[in-house]
């Protein structure tokens, strides 16, 4: 086939240019230019509270903008919104379908989302005068992944289709599609100032997106297989994805490249999923062999581990405010440390 | 979605894609990391995970002592 051949050549070719680009500007190391920083203290976490209730494997949380309150998605087929101060379930909402993986609230904390193997993501109130589903988010052809608001008006998804996109919640329609993967995306996460996202895939790539116009501005490679995790660096200049290659790594979005790894010859583990402390310095990291190990982002050095829990930590997040860190696991526990 | 796409579709897909990128703007990594580093160095003094929280002020640690009945 002549023409597959050609255009193979000429991609070749500039994936050449691109690597020569980037190794161009690639004067130093972020372990380097980190050698004259002080160590991150030894941290030491304690778990605070064990947040019980789940009756199955938990695939998702995520913190409410007020600090306070969370959400929990579990195949025991709940989402379980908790006050993580009293330990207290606020509200229970069951799913239509089970088999969920991702969830996520409004930073009004009036809405959650939630999907997975249903294609499609549920949006409930949970505000109304009993939880409502508002919308029905039915367009993926393939697994809801992930999802975040951006406000109570428009949602971002990621799903097993290869595509990511941009709903409106008023009319429950697609905004903006993302489309440039090559493999299921797994996850994503929106920059501090809301104008870009990225995502990260099982082709290996985490791809960052112009939110509005829906262009991929940059490709960041250097995986060997799924990533799984991703989030953006509080300062919105970096990234840290973890893979199933038992990695994690930060790229630096202005050089456009990769200029730090996590990882460890004893690690023969996957990545399950990442959350940074509020200064970026501390980065947890959920594996599938049941521990969460602690990295110095600067340093690449592990400073800490959270082990309690008795199955894979599927997911892990930190409140704005900084002030704990939350695991989920399929144990079906939630546990907070600070 | 990459899914439905013919190979010939995904590498013209891909090539759309690497022109794009051939132009992104990059900045020496010594500039760009000793940014990051400095924000964090910064944001660190505030960090609660890392400086520690303080019993008084942590909202997930048990009060000490019994209640009082009257």
């Amino acid at each position: 086939m002549g023409e597959m051949d050609t255009l193979k050549k000429e991609a070749d070719g500039l994936k050449a240019q691109i690597e020569a680009a980037r190794k161009a500007v690639n004067d130093t190391t972020m372990a380097a230019v980190a050698s004259g920083v002080a160590a991150a203290p030894r941290v030491q976490l304690k778990n605070r509270k064990t947040l019980k209730g789940h009756l199955a494997k938990i695939y998702g949380l995520h913190w409410s903008a007020d600090n306070r309150h969370m959400v929990s998605a579990s195949q025991d087929g709940k989402l379980l919104i908790w006050d993580t101060y009293t330990g207290n379930k606020v509200y229970a909402i069951p799913l239509k379908s089970s088999w969920v993986m991702s969830c996520s609230m409004a930073p009004s904390g009036n809405l959650v989302a939630s999907g997975g193997l249903d294609n499609m993501c549920t949006v409930v109130n949970i505000k109304a005068a009993s939880p409502k589903t508002l919308r029905e988010l039915d367009a993926h052809e393939g697994y809801l992944s992930h999802s975040r608001f951006l406000s109570d008006t428009e949602l971002l998804t990621a799903s097993g289709d290869t595509t990511c996109c941009l709903w409106d919640l008023e009319t429950g329609k697609q905004k903006v599609i993302y489309k440039s993967h090559v493999g299921d995306c797994m996850c994503l996460a929106v920059s501090p100032d809301q104008n870009t996202f990225i995502s990260g895939a099982c082709d290996s790539t985490a791809k960052l997106w112009d939110i509005r116009d829906g262009g991929c501005k940059q490709t960041f490679i250097g995986h060997t297989s799924d990533i799984n995790a991703i989030a953006f660096y509080p300062s919105g200049t970096a990234v840290i994805t973890g893979s199933d290659d038992c990695t994690l790594k930060m790229y630096d979005l202005r050089a456009d490249q990769e200029v730090n790894g996590y990882q460890d010859a004893a690690l023969n583990a996957g990545v399950t999923s990442v959350s940074l402390s509020s200064s970026g310095r501390l980065i947890f990291a959920g594996y599938d062999n049941f521990n969460c190990n602690i990295w110095d982002s600067l340093k690449a050095e592990k400073v800490g581990v959270l082990s309690g829990h008795d199955n894979r930590v599927s997911c892990i997040g930190v409140p704005d405010d900084g002030l704990g860190v939350c695991t989920g696991s399929w144990d079906s526990f939630l546990k907070i440390w600070n | 979605m990459a899914r439905d796409m013919s190979d010939i579709d995904i590498l013209k897909m891909e090539l759309e894609q690497l022109k794009k990128e051939v132009s992104t703007p990059r900045e020496p990594v010594s500039k760009t990391s000793k940014d990051i580093m400095e924000w964090c160095e910064a944001a660190s003094a505030t960090d609660l995970l890392i400086t520690g929280v303080p019993d008084d002020k942590n909202p997930y640690k048990p009060e000490k002592g019994g209640c009082i009945i009257t």
